[in-house]
């Protein structure tokens, strides 16, 4: 197993903390992970991004020019990263924000309203772990189980009030994901 | 110690003061300044001193200062602080003192940016200040190798008596990757003998670069360069990997020889016979190992985030044996796995279809 | 009385400090870089704590005061004397740390440094030496030279249209909330020599006692570049430059009232 995701948004949409989710996840399973803050070819412009790489090997470069998985959170990153993600890859859409559908046809596509759920459930700022539930339903990097033990220990006592609509909206996202099946 | 998931910054920071730091020293820039605020937030609760200085000129005299006393110091900065610090630089290497810096390079020249670079290389290596001197540079591919590099920095200052620095680029001081912290040590209370602790029935210690006298003045740099001169001997550092049967060896340091690392992997697989060569001291320079190697291999492959600077290095390593290409990136773009992969490739179809 | 019993009955009044070599120093005759020198050294003798000095030298005349001082010693780039006596002081707080700096080195290319040193309130004592001109250099203007006055380079006089006007570095510092103990003296006579004593002594004091940034502004001569003889140097300082920079206490923090009555 190797995988290069990259997670696109604005800044405020979790996607930093959701990468780094994933990074601490992946290093209680023991597996090989880098992450890195939007540096690379390809990244600045408003967005916030980072890169996660997990694999079951040592990792090389942290950085690439296409990733095998995007979470794409918003219209502008769609815009940006759409055609770089390798081909047979993954991508998951936040549709709640986009203007376009995405065009690609040699992709997985997954599309959730992820913003929209998240206001369901009562905040917004949910939408990241909505869009990492649904990506691990297509890509199993990492256990359902360890993403919410180890959610819950980086939220600590001093945000544990955000435990619960944290782990809500994880399970929505696996759901949804389940439900979305990815078109090709 | 657990393995933890750190940014290369926070882990240089937290690893040298896990190596005894005594007093740190530095002024904000990006891409480091978390170097910065993790001692704020750790050095004053372990009763160490901590300043944030009004330039980057008076972090390095304070840590000049500091280090006249035996006591472990540093810096760290990023490229336009680190010229600044340059005058620092060479007064403490003529009076060997024990000091580390951190650099963690970005994009230049002038204000430039603050995305990743290595472009520092020749500043860090051969003109860090004037006059005659070179300090050890040490140059990280990991988290884990910073934080080993950090600890090892402080021992070979001490050693040597002299300026180590420990350079980075701002993908390494952003990353975070799982890596183990070493165990707390306490900070050393034994003085060196010549250091600064107050003449107590003895003659008094003085920490000085001048020498009017032309003769001592040259007697000092002979001392110097004896000195360095063990130091090439002993401290050439470096990592490699498929070199035993490489025609074509990629040389890289820091994240540059990390990320060309894949795309070598990837000729392997591909049944290239394609080796990587990443030097972990930039000075002293692994001219031994590159210089066996030319032996061996047709061509050498040089990738870094700048113009090109460690080709001159390699090119006098290898002694015009074998051709050196070089294949870079610069005003802090990061060069990918594939396209390093394209100048594999190209150069390599290149040696074997018989020149 | 025999030679010998006078030899006996008599008392020294005048001798070397042990705070200071015994070793020729290379300032010129009529310099009154050596009266400081001699001052220090007398006060850090008086206080007991030469053992326990770290002095750093500047770069200027006075670039080999570590040579003169019986005691550890370091040599600092220009202008950052207080940053390296910084750096010491931090690692080593129950030490002595004074720094010696001329004008040149203090006010124009270290102002930055002695700036914020006094604003940290770093418990150091510095010895500023106002000569009024780059003494080692052969004679330059210096932030200090007063208007009018010629230098190697200000030929026909400071012309303070284009060179702007003389700093006076014991008031800007007194402004720092960090200084405990900012004065001026003047090395001209006798008598100032004595309160220049005097204020030295009080500046280690309030260091010793742990009360922040301490300096003492001394007037001095540089009879070889002004181009006088000692004695019209010394007139010089008294009629052209205590006008310019009065002597006084400019910061004198409450808890360092009680070290001036005490003497
Ligand atoms: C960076 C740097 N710039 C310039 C010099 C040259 N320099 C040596 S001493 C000096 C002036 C010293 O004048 P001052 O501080 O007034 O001391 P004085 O010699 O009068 O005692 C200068 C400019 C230097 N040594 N280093
Ligand atoms: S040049 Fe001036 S300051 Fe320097 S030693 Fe001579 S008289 Fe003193």
């Amino acid at each position: 197993m190797h995988e290069e995701i990259i997670f696109a948004g604005f800044g405020g949409q979790g996607v930093m903390f959701v990468g780094q989710l994933l990074a601490y996840t992946a290093l209680a399973e023991e597996k090989h992970v880098t992450w890195i803050p939007s540096y690379g070819p390809e990244m600045r412009g408003g967005t916030a991004n980072c890169t996660v790489v997990v694999s079951d090997e040592p990792i090389g470069s942290p950085v690439c020019k296409h990733p095998s998985v995007a979470v794409i959170f918003n219209n502008p990153s769609l815009e940006k990263y759409e055609a770089m993600v390798t081909p047979g890859g993954l991508l998951v859409v936040n549709s709640s924000m986009m203007v376009h559908p995405p065009t690609r046809t040699d992709l997985e596509v997954v599309m959730l309203p992820a913003t929209a759920t998240a206001s369901e459930i009562g905040d917004v700022r949910v939408s990241n772990m909505i869009m990492l539930g649904a990506m691990l339903i297509h890509r199993a990097l990492v256990d359902r189980a360890t993403v919410e033990h180890v959610l819950i220990e980086k939220l600590g006592t001093r945000k544990a009030h955000l435990q619960a609509i944290n782990l809500t909206a994880f399970e929505r996202g696996i759901t949804l994901g389940q439900t979305q099946q990815a078109s090709v | 110690m657990a393995v933890e998931l750190l940014k290369g910054n926070e882990a240089i920071a937290e690893a040298a003061i896990r190596a005894g730091l005594e007093a740190y020293f530095g002024y904000p820039i990006t891409p480091q300044t978390e170097i910065l605020e993790h001692m704020a937030r750790r050095m004053p609760d372990l009763g160490r001193a901590f300043i944030q200085a009004e330039s980057e000129v008076a972090s390095i005299n304070m840590v000049y200062g500091a280090a006249c006393t035996g006591a472990r110091a540093m810096t760290s900065s990023s490229s336009p602080g680190i010229s600044l610090m340059q005058e620092g630089f060479s007064y403490i290497a003529c009076s060997e003192v024990p000091c580390v810096v951190v650099d963690v390079m970005r994009g230049g020249p002038g204000l430039g940016n603050i995305d990743p670079s290595q472009a520092d290389y020749f500043q860090v290596t051969r003109s860090a200040g004037h006059g005659d001197f070179h300090a050890i540079v040490l140059a990280p591919a990991s988290v884990q190798e910073a934080i080993d590099l950090m600890v090892e920095a402080f021992d070979l200052a001490e050693k040597y008596r002299t300026l180590v620095f420990v350079v980075a680029d701002g993908l390494l001081g952003q990353m975070m990757e799982p890596a183990q912290l070493p165990p707390m040590k306490p900070v050393h209370k034994n003085r060196p003998d010549w250091a600064l602790t107050g003449a107590v029935n003895r003659e008094p210690n003085i920490i000085t670069s001048l020498e009017l006298n032309a003769p001592a003045l040259e007697e000092v740099n002979l001392r110097l360069q004896a000195k360095l001169a063990e130091i090439r001997k002993h401290e050439q550092r470096w990592a490699e990997l498929w070199t035993d049967d490489a025609k074509l060896v990629v040389v890289g340091y820091g994240m540059s020889g990390r990320i060309a690392q894949t795309a070598v992997k990837q000729a392997r697989r591909e049944g290239m016979k394609v080796g990587l060569l990443r030097p972990i001291s930039l000075w002293p320079f692994p001219e031994k190992r590159l210089s066996t190697l030319a032996d061996q291999v047709d061509a050498f492959l040089v990738i870094e985030m700048n113009a090109g600077q460690m080709v001159d290095d390699v090119r006098l390593s290898a002694g015009g044996q074998v051709p050196v290409s070089f294949y870079g990136r610069m005003g802090g773009v990061v060069p990918v796995p594939e396209e390093i992969y394209h100048e594999i490739t190209t150069l390599y179809e290149k040696l074997t279809s018989g020149e | 009385m025999t030679a010998v019993e006078a030899l006996v009955e008599e008392q020294i009044v005048y001798q070397r400090p042990e705070s200071l070599l015994e070793v020729p120093t290379h300032y010129c005759p009529g310099c009154t870089h050596g009266i400081a020198h001699r001052i220090v050294a007398e006060v850090l003798d008086e206080l007991g704590v030469r053992e326990r000095t770290i002095g750093v030298s500047p770069v200027g005349c006075s670039v080999l005061a570590y040579k003169y001082f019986n005691m550890d010693g370091a040599e600092a780039a220009h202008g950052r004397a207080p940053a390296m006596a910084t750096g010491i002081k931090r690692v080593m707080p129950d030490h002595v740390v004074f720094t010696y700096q001329g004008d040149g080195d203090l006010a124009a290319i270290g102002i930055g440094e002695i700036i914020h040193t006094a604003t940290r309130g770093e418990n150091i004592t510095t010895i500023f030496i106002n000569n009024a001109i780059y003494g080692m250099t052969g004679g330059q203007m210096a932030p200090t030279t007063l208007p009018g006055q010629r230098t190697t380079s200000s030929v026909t006089g400071r012309d303070v249209e284009t060179t702007g006007f003389p700093i006076r570095m014991a008031e800007m510092l007194a402004g720092m909330t960090g200084s405990a103990y900012v004065v001026r003296r003047s090395l001209h006579n006798v008598k100032e020599i004595n309160r220049a004593k005097q204020a030295v002594r009080v500046a280690f004091q309030a260091q010793l006692a742990g009360l922040g940034f301490s300096m003492v502004e001394l007037l001095s001569s540089c009879p070889t570049n002004w181009g006088m003889s000692a004695p019209e140097a010394m007139k010089w300082i008294e009629d052209n430059m205590v006008p310019y920079y009065p002597l006084g206490d400019y910061k004198v923090a409450d808890a360092v009232q009680p070290l001036l009555k005490r003497k």
